[in-house]
């Protein structure tokens, strides 16, 4: 097997030594070629989790290793853009690719000014001059121009018009096919993930709720509707039923959230082989957003500990 | 050839899937035709090159693609015989229900939506996996 481009295992940091936990007990292998959706509500874990990919912050407990080493001794192959693209914004276009030309040993030279000239952006323009999307464009030709193996992005999305977006997604896919690049990025809006992500992890209160192939995440689950309240006599039973359970095909199932919509219950629950919905419920494979909000939901609920507290979602798909 | 619908019950590897089957079924790519290349695809609908591989190489599992090297993936010469001999016996009795449909007043909408749900009907999820949904 080849070395993972990210492995992360049972990976934590805690800001300050009697601070709070900003990430624990994350296991994650990420190889080359994948694209990994980091989602989960503000304070959830994804930037300190980019952040010790990309080697800015050090676990305090567990490892992580980019090419099979310390991301401190990998950072010529890691490119990492954070939040809202920051640069210098008094640095003109061709200064900042010259900097960047300096500072990479891999640097492509054409492959910065083709793509400058191509997004139709001024080189000697002020990066404080330029549109969001026009920064956010210039930080990711700084890591593709630096052929990185893992691109590390947070929030790369936001702020982008629908037009910047398809092209910066253009250029994220390509030097994922090219290079075999490992894309890892957060977002905390769920729309438009499910055609851009291989790969999910959705992440709560610092912790991995749910990590895996989009694919094979979907076939585990089930929706299963019914009438109001069906799931509540048998929603001690289920929880008790081992993570492993499920997972290894031996007919259990574990109830992950359950929300109300229209006066019927509806439950996304995590099953084996097969399930066979009793009596007047329906069972079908969740949708994506079905998939990601059950999974938000359930740290809802836990959170609110209550049963009482498992209303239907505001962004819940209806 | 492509369009997407977002936050389907069916998987974006599977509409892909789906999309050139029927593209087959309706002679519009004939044996031996090129598909679009998966960057030519990810270009258009912005949409992880992974998922589109993955959708080729399944199609190839079926025998209905056959990808060469260095130089794409294109249509089966001899596509599975179910398929190409189903096909009109299909289509006729398909428009034979159009017709009643038509007569009985229903606009093309309404058709569409009747054949949504019949693809949905857990007693048509032969080999669909992502059939039988009745949310």
């Amino acid at each position: 097997m080849t070395t993972p481009v990210l492995d992360c295992a049972e990976m934590g940091h805690r800001y300050g030594r009697r601070g709070t936990w900003g990430l624990r007990e994350c296991t994650l292998t990420v190889p080359a070629g994948r694209v990994v959706a980091l989602v989960g509500p503000n304070g959830a874990g994804k930037t300190t989790l980019l952040h010790l990919a990309a080697g800015l912050l050090l676990p305090t407990e567990g490892s992580v290793k980019v090419a099979g080493a310390a991301p401190g001794r990998r950072l010529e192959r890691i490119g990492f853009v954070a939040q809202d693209s920051p640069l210098w914004p008094r640095l003109r276009v061709d200064d900042v690719l010259g900097i960047g030309a300096h500072l990479n040993p891999r640097w492509d030279k054409d492959l910065a000014s083709e793509r400058i000239a191509r997004l139709g952006i001024p080189p000697r323009a002020r990066i404080g001059a330029l549109s969001g999307g026009q920064r956010a464009q210039v930080a990711l030709t700084l890591v593709l121009a630096k052929r990185a193996e893992l691109l590390l992005l947070d929030e790369p999305l936001a702020n982008l018009d629908p037009l910047a977006r398809r092209e910066f997604l253009a250029s994220m896919f390509d030097a994922c096919t090219r290079t075999g690049a490992a894309v890892l990025f957060s977002s905390h809006v769920v729309a438009e993930l499910e055609r851009i992500c291989d790969y999910l992890v959705v992440l709560a209160d610092g912790r991995v709720r749910l990590a895996g192939d989009i694919d094979e995440l979907r076939r585990a689950h089930r929706v299963i509707a019914g009438p109001a309240g069906w799931s509540t006599t048998a929603a001690e039973q289920p929880t008790a039923i081992p993570d492993d359970a499920a997972r290894e095909g031996g007919g259990g199932w574990r109830l992950i959230s359950t929300r109300q919509v229209a006066g019927r219950t509806s439950a996304l629950v995590r099953v084996g082989a097969e399930l066979v919905a009793g009596p007047g419920l329906e069972a079908a494979e969740p949708t994506f957003d079905e998939l990601v909000l059950g999974y938000l939901d359930q740290h809802h609920s836990d959170k609110e500990h209550t049963q009482q507290g498992r209303t239907a979602h505001a962004e819940a798909p209806v | 050839m492509f369009r997407l619908d977002q936050g389907s019950v069916v998987p974006i590897y599977r509409q892909l899937m789906a999309q050139v089957r029927q593209e087959l079924l309706l002679g519009r790519l004939r044996p031996g035709e090129q598909l679009p290349t998966v960057k030519e695809v990810v270009d258009a609908l912005s949409v992880n090159p992974n998922t589109v591989a993955k959708a080729y190489r399944e199609l190839e599992h079926e025998g209905l693609v056959r990808s060469r090297q260095g130089l794409g993936t294109f249509v089966a010469t001899s596509p599975p015989t179910a398929m190409a001999a189903a096909r009109p016996a299909l289509l006729a009795s398909l428009t034979r229900w159009v017709r009643r449909a038509r007569a009985e007043g229903l606009q093309a909408e309404e058709m569409r939506a009747l054949l949504a749900v019949a693809l949905e009907e857990p007693a048509a999820a032969v080999d669909d996996r992502a059939g039988g949904r009745t949310a």
